[in-house]
């Protein structure tokens, strides 16, 4: 067996022979996985409820769009009450020819949603009472896949985070254990270059994220969940892969700096967890403040999860490849190159 | 192999303080000295572990500092703390170093063999009795055939026979023509196994020669050791031959440069229970040449 393989192999066992190890590389991503999944499952179906009073072409319209569930009163004050109380946040009534809508301020944005689809719905019906054609009209179709739903959203955050934390694990650990138990001092010794040490521990990075992957995206894809690999998916992988060997290269230096374990598990969560915060991991990206998604251009986390939702999600072409492929491989180089500078074979 | 005048001090302290010695190929070398003499320090410096702060080393015909790496297949070291791959048995410890050295797992089998571990090839390094660690550590340094082997304290933790066992080894090894760097805080063992033995402490060498020459050299008088009790203090040193005589709670201790006079006195008194005659030890040596007891 040659040097590289021997070594690799090695590195593997080290690595499936820990219980600890494999928990934080599989099973606790998963956990993350299976609650978000199940929290979101039904969240991009779920509608405004409103309070409906009387009958009338608008209640019935209102009813048929589908956006909205209505939850029906005999008076009007009643339903104004529950909008008093919180429970709802608006009210619809038709006597007659006579709409009237009450909103609680306290809930403007749904209450504005709900304006827009009363309004829109009894402008409809004016113009039809009329009987001219609609002098506009809209042409609208969804930009984003057709098979939308959060499981595809969620999976590839979830999976970006768990292996990112495990190249910076993985890279970090072994090289924090070989030096302090003289490992590394050993190898210096044999006729090995440090390229092939650090090939065949990339390599085997590599490996364990591509196994993740597919775990991930095959729990992912069990009925429950529903995701669906669509479109050009298959663009991700370049994406996927060059975000581990960024990754890798932050744990080669978080490796390099710590001398224990101990310091290069703590060094490791200070640097992936806020990165996972503020990329899109637990939430999305775009739901936290401005100043917050500009920071977030710093990691590497960003960029590889939008890079893989662009295929994953988004179906986009080639073209986007560019962005996320450049930013991922030039803080390989650039982190990568920090590494090798304070590198130590022994500790001092 | 030729050292010349290397030094190494960390801040203050000098760990080498000026160490020339040079190894003969087959030859079989000891390095003694107390702890914190500077074994260690010195051998990583001959290994090319360690850059020194001056003089040089030239090992097989080249440097070994900076890393030479068509050197490398030709040396064999034991460090002094054992390093192994995490989580790997005893046998896969041994393949993964023999294929660092492109050695095939044949001949790591084998050295399971050689050090006696075969029954515990399939067990976890973590798993292995200090003494097991030991062997595994020493087979892994020879597994690619070294023509210099380095080990440092190879006989620490060991049992009587693992050590016996061991010797059987090395010389095995020295007898198809390697040579033997070795340290050890075992003076009796050293005075067995090695051609030639230094004898270091605070940095620098004391003395270096022949076990039996610095012996030797010493010229220190023979003990005759009685039981206490068998002859009385002012009886021993009106015999012919004697020196001075010391008396503790066990013993009466004689010394003696006239050892065979001295024995037959005795045995003409019907004096000899508990007889035991010391000779001067490597021990000795150091005693002399320190001012101090050896404790390793
Ligand atoms: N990396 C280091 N940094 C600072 N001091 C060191 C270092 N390595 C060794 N020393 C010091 O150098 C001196 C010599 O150490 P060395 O390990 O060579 O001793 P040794 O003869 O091998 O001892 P032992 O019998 O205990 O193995 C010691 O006083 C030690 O404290
Ligand atoms: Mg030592």
């Amino acid at each position: 067996m040659t040097a590289f393989k021997s070594l690799a192999l090695a590195m593997v066992k080290g690595f499936y022979r820990d219980k600890a190890t494999l928990f934080f590389t599989f099973v606790f991503p998963l956990m993350f996985l299976l609650i978000f999944g199940l929290l979101f499952r039904d969240s991009g179906s779920e509608k405004i409820t409103v309070g409906a009073v009387g009958e009338g072409p608008v209640i019935t319209a209102l009813a048929d769009t589908g956006v909205v569930e209505l939850e029906r009163y005999p008076t009007m004050a009643e339903a104004v009450a529950k909008v008093r109380d919180g429970d709802l946040p608006a009210a619809v009534g038709q006597s007659g020819n006579e709409i009237t809508y009450r909103f609680a301020a306290s809930d403007q944005n749904q209450a504005g949603t709900v304006r827009g689809i009363v309004v829109g719905v009894v402008d409809n019906l004016n113009l039809a009472a009329t009987n001219q054609p609609p002098r506009y009209t809209v042409d609208e179709s969804n930009v984003e896949d057709s098979s939308l739903e959060p499981i595809q959203f969620i999976t590839p955050g979830i999976m970006s985070w768990g292996v990112a934390i495990s190249a910076v694990f993985g890279a970090a650990l072994t090289l924090v254990n070989w030096r302090k138990k003289q490992v590394l001092r050993r190898i210096r010794l044999a006729p090995v270059g440090v390229p092939t040490v650090l090939s065949s521990r990339v390599v085997v990075s590599v490996g364990v994220a591509i196994v993740q992957a597919v775990v991930f995206l095959g729990i992912g894809s069990l009925p429950v969940f529903g995701l669906r690999l669509v479109g050009t998916w298959a663009l991700a992988i370049p994406v996927f892969l060059l975000g581990v060997l960024a990754f890798f290269a932050i744990g080669m230096l978080v490796g390099a700096f710590c001398k224990t374990e101990e310091a290069a598990t703590g060094a490791a969560n200070i640097v992936v967890m806020p990165m996972a915060f503020l990329s899109g991991t637990f939430f999305p990206i775009e739901q936290s403040p401005k100043w917050m998604q500009a920071v977030s251009q710093i990691f590497p986390l960003r960029h590889m999860n939008d890079g893989i939702m662009d295929f994953l999600v988004r179906g986009q072409g080639a073209s986007a490849l560019v962005v996320p492929c450049l930013v991922l491989a030039g803080f390989t180089v650039v982190v990568g190159a920090i590494a090798a500078k304070v590198f130590q074979w022994e500790d001092s | 192999m030729v050292v010349e005048d290397i030094r190494k001090a960390y801040g203050d302290l000098k760990a080498v303080d000026g160490v020339s010695l040079s190894v003969a190929e087959g030859e079989f070398f000891g390095i003694l000295g107390p702890n914190g003499a500077g074994k260690t320090t010195t051998l990583e410096i001959i290994e090319g572990l360690r850059e020194p702060d001056s003089g040089s080393v030239r090992l097989l015909g080249e440097s070994p500092w900076p890393r030479r790496v068509p050197l490398l297949p030709r040396v064999g070291v034991q460090l002094q703390a054992s390093s192994f791959f995490e989580k790997l048995t005893a046998r896969e410890q041994l393949e993964t170093f023999a294929s660092l050295y492109g050695v095939g797992a044949t001949r790591a089998h084998e050295m399971l063999d050689l050090v006696g571990l075969a029954d515990k090839a399939d067990t976890r390094e973590d798993k292995l009795s200090g003494g097991q660690r030991q062997r595994l550590s020493i087979a892994c340094a020879l597994v690619h055939d070294p023509d210099v082997v380095f080990l440092d304290e190879p006989t620490a933790a060991l049992d009587p026979q693992a050590r016996r066992n061991l010797w059987d080894v090395l010389r095995a090894i020295q007898a198809r023509g390697k040579t033997i760097v070795y340290t050890t805080h075992y003076l009796d063992e050293a005075e067995i196994l090695c051609d030639r033995v230094a004898i270091m402490d605070k940095g620098r060498i004391l003395a270096m020669d022949r076990p039996a020459a610095l012996v030797r050299g010493l010229d220190a008088p023979t003990h005759v050791i009685l039981e206490r009790g068998s002859l009385s203090a002012a009886d021993a040193a009106a015999l012919p031959g004697s020196g001075e005589v010391g008396e503790d709670e066990l013993s009466l201790t004689i010394s003696t440069r006239q050892p065979a006079e001295l024995l037959s006195a005795l045995a003409n008194r019907g004096a000899l229970e508990g007889l035991q005659v010391r000779t001067a030890t490597l021990e000795d040596v150091f005693l002399n040449l320190t001012g101090r007891e050896y404790r390793a």
